[in-house]
């Protein structure tokens, strides 16, 4: 290429670059440890496993352990489908609607039927896989990636709905409470800036 | 330096600008999030009428006792997001202002007068005002920040207020903790009559 032309070719390029569609973040050590750490840097999927932990929690030993095993199931068949045909969305108003309705469920300690919360973790965590799948895919995390924000998902599940079955005092469950009524909280104010007209 | 090769390092930084200056990034996650956190966390309490009320709601429960308790600091976030969904969808709310300075007036009476109104009445005075409460504060989301971590914040920091009334609300077990808390009541109704007066003038 002659000399004269390698200058407005380069900022041709960079200027016309196509724009970044993700960006994870990168933790220095790998795609698994990224997958980690996207889960706690996105509020509306930490804040389900943590309503969805506390759900499973209030209704005792055997819908925790049901629900250890299907949210991530879920979550993982959710995210190969999203890796595999991604939407070009990230589809808030469902993400924010699933973790404020496990919210609610917690803040009215609602006495569901075990298959119900599985049912729900079900439905919950194959729709926040599928977000996941489909933006960690373009961001070149692939399978690895996932396979991060999953086991996120199993160890944080795990500690903290073991931790609310465990609950016997009777303000330690007003808390529980409390911290659903917070996350439906927020969950529909986050509603209400997603749907608001645009003015 | 001749005028082509300055022309040509000027042109090369500019160049490398761009390249390091994406078009935009798309990414899924939340921006802003240290920023929506803090904003959303601090954001109640740089109000003295909210904070005041928040606190009363806390203190009322205490005077009530259980299930009072924990009735109204798990029914108020909820209530009072939904006075925040109804401002965000445009839902008109006349004299919101007037309205939380009339909740702090109403809720401090209430604790300095030790009023012990049936459950479902206590919950309806509270949720009436929560709406207010959402609805003025619920749509100050500051540029650039993460909107559900800045909502978060905002219902966590409000829940911490009425927590710190609960705790204040521990010494009515006691005759001198007792009159401390109807004080503390006096004092929350006084300063609504004061933000009244400044609503309306």
């Amino acid at each position: 290429m002659a000399t004269r032309w390698r200058l407005p070719v380069s900022i041709g390029a960079a200027t016309l670059a196509a724009p970044a569609h993700a960006h994870l973040v990168e933790t220095g050590f790998g795609a698994f440890y990224d997958g980690i750490a996207h889960l706690g840097a996105t509020p509306a999927d930490l804040l389900l496993v943590i309503a969805v932990a506390l759900l499973a929690g209030q209704r005792g030993t055997q819908a925790a352990r049901w629900t250890l095993f299907v949210l991530p199931a879920a979550w993982l068949v959710g995210g190969l489908l999203g890796a595999r045909f991604p939407v070009g969305s990230t589809l808030p108003v469902l993400t924010t609607l699933t973790f404020g309705a496990a919210g609610l469920l917690v803040a009215l300690n609602a006495r569901l039927h075990g298959a119900a919360i599985v049912v729900f973790a079900m439905v919950a965590g194959a729709a926040h896989g599928y977000v996941n799948g489909a933006s960690l895919e373009p961001a070149g995390a692939s399978l690895l990636g996932l396979a991060g924000v999953v086991t996120a998902v199993v160890c944080l599940l795990a500690i903290l709905s073991a931790q609310v079955t465990t609950l016997r005092a009777g303000w330690t469950l007003v808390v529980v409470r409390v911290a659903g009524s917070w996350i439906a909280a927020a969950g529909l104010l986050m509603l209400g800036w997603l749907l608001r007209p645009v003015r | 330096m001749t005028l082509e090769a300055f022309g040509r390092r000027v042109g090369a930084a500019v160049a490398l600008a761009l390249v390091l200056s994406p078009v935009a990034a798309f990414g899924h996650q939340e921006v802003g999030q240290a920023a929506g956190l803090l904003a959303g966390l601090s954001h109640p309490v740089s109000g003295l009428d909210h904070v005041l009320a928040m606190i009363a709601v806390g203190l009322w429960g205490a005077v009530l006792g259980p299930p009072a308790i924990w009735v109204l600091p798990v029914a108020f976030p909820m209530v009072m997001a939904f006075g925040g969904l109804m401002g965000l969808l445009g839902f008109p709310l006349p004299g919101v202002e007037i309205g939380i300075a009339v909740s702090a007036v109403v809720l401090g009476a209430l604790v300095l007068a030790e009023v012990r109104p049936p459950l479902w009445l206590a919950a309806l005075i509270v949720a009436f005002f929560a709406i207010f409460h959402g609805h003025a504060h619920g749509r100050e989301l500051p540029q650039g920040t993460s909107a559900l971590l800045y909502s978060l914040g905002f219902v966590v920091a409000t829940g911490l207020l009425h927590a710190f009334g609960i705790l204040l609300g521990v010494a009515h077990r006691w005759a001198a903790g007792r009159r401390l808390v109807q004080l503390a009541g006096g004092g929350v109704a006084l300063a609504g009559l004061f933000f009244l007066w400044r609503a309306v003038a």
